[in-house]
């Protein structure tokens, strides 16, 4: 029996792998994916329906969200109007309340605007959302946004989409010895190797979209970044030896000839 | 076709052109949209699905349609 379930808002999950849906050639593949990755929340956007062509495909018809969670992001918002807007639009389609808040301050590298975060953050935890929010590494806003009512902190490894791995370990480990909330890295993971370090520093959960919906074989990568994870986490869990510059034998010396 | 008995809205960005005591519900049915996959704002204010009946509309009312698509 496992027991070591990741809890958001009350909400338990097995999986720790959070995938988004976004930027796979098609429906198919996406639901593929998401499949093989094990996960058990996918972030979903919020967009006007195509009202002169309805024979476009529909997410719901493709990612049933019974079976797996929708968490409602705001991406592509650069203001707290504009996220409170589409994230209210999204509790009314089929009353989500947890979601993710992402507001952006920066077109070209995709930083969070913490100032705008930090404010929505407040209102949307006063209306009663479970607010799990894209932020930067920095102890400080992480820790205001907290205090706020954050039902998550979901900080950067390196931009959206940017694929460099955790740029700023130091911070990460900072704010996992000061988050009392599950901690989510939530954007540039590259590689299994990325998800890896980053549960091995006791990060709670990791998020990825692009490296596994931009890469060559992305069944194989979803299914690279599920054991990640696991192994990652398990090895967080196990207890590691101290590193030691010194070398220690495998070997007892006992009758050796 | 009389045009007094015609109103203008836009309806995620497009214009068209409907009938005087037009409601919500009208639209909704005309446009075959999956209620139970959207969510509908009337002038920028978040509309009760349950009342799309009782919402009749109005010359320039703006309405936006909105549903779940793949993003990150």
């Amino acid at each position: 029996m496992n027991l070591d379930t990741l809890k958001i808002a009350k909400k338990k999950f097995k999986s720790r792998l959070i995938v988004g849906t976004g930027k796979y050639r098609n429906m198919i593949e996406c639901s593929k994916a998401i499949k093989i990755s094990g996960a058990e929340i996918v972030t979903v956007a919020v967009r006007r329906v195509n009202i002169s062509d309805r024979s476009k495909p529909l997410l719901m018809d493709y990612i049933d969200p019974k079976k797996i969670m929708y968490l409602p992001n705001t991406a592509g918002c650069f203001n707290s109007k504009d996220a409170l807007r589409t994230l209210r639009l999204a509790r009314e389609i089929g009353d989500w309340k947890i979601v993710k808040l992402e507001v952006l301050g920066d077109k070209k590298n995709l930083f969070p605007d913490m100032i705008e975060t930090l404010k929505s953050t407040e209102v949307l935890t006063k209306e009663g959302f479970k607010v799990m929010v894209y932020c930067n590494d920095d102890p400080l806003m992480c820790k205001r946004l907290e205090n706020a009512g954050a039902s998550a902190i979901m900080p950067l490894a390196a931009p959206i989409g940017s694929g460099l791995g955790i740029q700023n370990k130091t911070n990460i480990k900072i704010l996992r010895q000061q988050t009392k909330v599950p901690l989510i890295i939530d954007a540039g993971i590259g590689q299994a190797s990325d998800a890896v370090q980053a549960m091995e520093m006791g990060c709670d959960a990791v998020l990825i979209n692009t490296a596994i919906a931009k890469a060559k074989n992305p069944f194989q990568m979803a299914e690279a970044m599920k054991y990640a994870v696991i192994s990652g986490r398990k090895s967080f869990l196990s207890g590691r030896i101290m590193p030691n510059l010194q070398g220690s034998p495998s070997t007892s010396n006992k009758g050796i000839i | 076709m009389n045009k007094k008995n015609k109103i203008k809205i836009v309806v995620n960005g497009r214009l068209l052109t409907v009938n005087l005591k037009y409601s919500l519900k009208n639209l909704i049915e005309k446009l075959k949209t999956p209620i139970n996959k959207v969510a509908i704002e009337l002038n920028e204010e978040i509309i009760d699905k349950k009342k799309l009946n009782k919402i009749f509309l109005k010359n320039k009312d703006k309405i936006e349609i909105v549903h779940f698509i793949g993003g990150g």
